[in-house]
């Protein structure tokens, strides 16, 4: 298939600013825009869980901030991470503040324990040194019954504005259904990768029925998929997609799924966050493109 | 935790191999020359046990409870709880048994005339030889440098190794309420290292 087939046909699910940024693919990353506001948001976001994790070690942490400084230099905006990540939050913390970038960032944090969310959710904002989270998510839905009605009540309040839920590695699924069906929802956060395609079934098209935005997390299985993948010669399809690695081919996979917003791959190198970034431009696979991807990978 | 079964081992690996190993060195470092001072207070620990005399095992419970104190201080609360949000309760664990070290062998110190079964004692200070002085060498083969061996009184792992091998060897009264900390600290030590090194 033709590289300008293929972006013909994944246009209508890109939006107007994503037909902009193909003549800049480069310098700025295509966009989605969430559902609940249409505020766009660039295709690939930054996970923290395991790589910003260094405890207080200051190279590491300034390999982080560089990290951060890579993926807001490439156009990124979305960086997620959840009190649970260890000393995540506050490496962040300090990249944003090293950087001046509290305004640039899409700040995407969870709500963990069962008790005192609240002040958890304050801990996590110093840490972040931001003025106030952009999207909160009930991490894991653990005590979802009584985290989602606090994080409501501060969208209510104009102190956050977008509200999620979150999974991974394909737990609870029947559970997420029900509350997507029935609370209002900004964002839900599961697994979704070349491998992990359970939420196809039904929890990625009900998200496009509800209006509701798709974070994906473990698009490389924790790197995992990666290591599996990277044995093996790129296939020849990857230069018609645009795609120079595994990494890519992995990422364009999971973008390119019309009910999906962001993937978050997480990194502590500079050069893979680039080459993370570069995923987010360029033509996209179209459907039939997409089955011969999976199809593909799941030979191997 | 809903649908613990679907749950790994490495679901519960925080942090990176190399932010690990380059924790471990910053403490050795920071701590330096307390590691080799530790050793040798390990060495003491084996002399006494291996030559009993009146009073040793009361010198034995004490250096073992300060070693305790001190990994649950140094190590786990000051410095593992920055990249394991985990690391806390084993610190407090660690406290615990320097106290329960404390009590059953520095104030209730073992009947002089209790000894093991030489079987019993030689498994318990083959262990103790091991945790003091092979387990420090373990990571060489693995290619990791000296700056980053893991040494009895510093590190939790070899120091549960050593306090196990001398509970065993002495024949402590109370060797099956004083194993269940360091037991359990091995444990979920050994699991850990094998999740970093996999």
């Amino acid at each position: 298939m033709k590289r300008r087939t293929l972006l013909l046909r994944s246009l209508p699910a890109l939006g107007a600013a994503a037909a902009l940024a193909q003549n800049n693919a480069a310098a700025r990353p295509l966009t989605k825009p969430i559902p609940s506001s249409n505020e766009q948001i660039p295709l690939v976001g930054l996970g923290s869980w395991i790589t910003f994790n260094v405890g207080n070690d200051r190279p590491a942490r300034d390999q982080c901030a560089e990290v951060m400084r890579n993926f807001f230099a490439a156009g990124g905006r979305l960086i997620d991470s959840s009190p649970m990540y260890g000393s995540s939050q506050g490496v962040i913390g300090e990249g944003l503040q090293k950087l001046g970038a509290q305004r640039q960032v899409f700040s995407a944090d969870k709500v963990w324990t069962s008790s005192r969310g609240a002040q958890q959710i304050e801990a996590s904002r110093q840490l972040w040194r931001v003025a106030g989270f952009d999207l909160l998510q009930v991490h894991n839905l653990l005590a979802w019954q009584e985290q989602l009605p606090l994080l409501q009540e501060m969208k209510a309040a104009g102190r956050l504005r977008y509200v999620g839920i979150t999974t991974s590695e394909g737990r609870r699924h029947r559970d997420m259904e029900q509350i997507m069906r029935g609370h209002r929802l900004d964002f839900v956060q599961l697994t979704y990768n070349l491998l992990d395609r359970e939420a196809e079934q039904r929890l990625l098209p009900l998200a496009q029925e509800r209006g509701i935005a798709v974070i994906a997390n473990r698009p490389f299985r924790e790197g995992a998929l990666l290591r599996e993948l990277q044995r093996r010669p790129l296939p020849a399809w990857a230069a018609e997609i645009g795609c120079a690695s595994w990494a890519q081919i992995a990422l364009k996979f999971i973008v390119s799924h019309p009910a999906l917003t962001c993937a978050i791959p997480a990194t502590s190198n500079a050069a893979h966050v680039r080459e993370n970034m570069a995923a987010a431009s360029g033509p996209m696979p179209d459907e039939a493109f997409r089955r011969r991807m999976a199809a593909d990978v799941e030979k191997f | 935790m809903t649908e613990w079964w679907t749950y790994r081992l490495s679901s519960f690996l925080m942090f990176s191999p190399r932010t690990y190993w380059r924790l471990v060195e910053s403490y050795n470092r920071d701590i330096w020359p307390a590691p080799v001072v530790a050793a040798g207070a390990g060495l003491v620990l084996l002399w006494l046990t291996a030559v009993p005399r009146p009073g040793g095992g009361r010198i034995v419970a004490a250096i073992l409870a300060v070693a305790w104190l001190w990994v649950g201080w140094a190590f786990h609360w000051q410095r593992y709880a920055t990249i394991n949000w985990a690391a806390g309760y084993f610190a407090v664990a660690f406290w615990l048994q320097a106290a329960l070290l404390v009590i059953a062998g520095v104030f209730r110190s073992s009947d002089p005339e209790r000894v093991p079964r030489a079987r019993v004692r030689n498994v318990g200070l083959t262990l103790a030889v091991c945790g003091l002085l092979l387990y420090p060498l373990a990571g060489l083969p693995a290619g990791r440098p000296w700056a980053q061996a893991e040494v009895f009184g510093v590190m939790p792992e070899p120091t549960a190794m050593v306090t196990l091998g001398l509970l065993l060897a002495t024949g402590q009264s109370h060797t099956r309420w004083l194993s269940i900390v360091p037991v359990l600290s091995l444990a979920v030590g050994m699991a850990t290292l094998w999740l970093i090194s996999s």
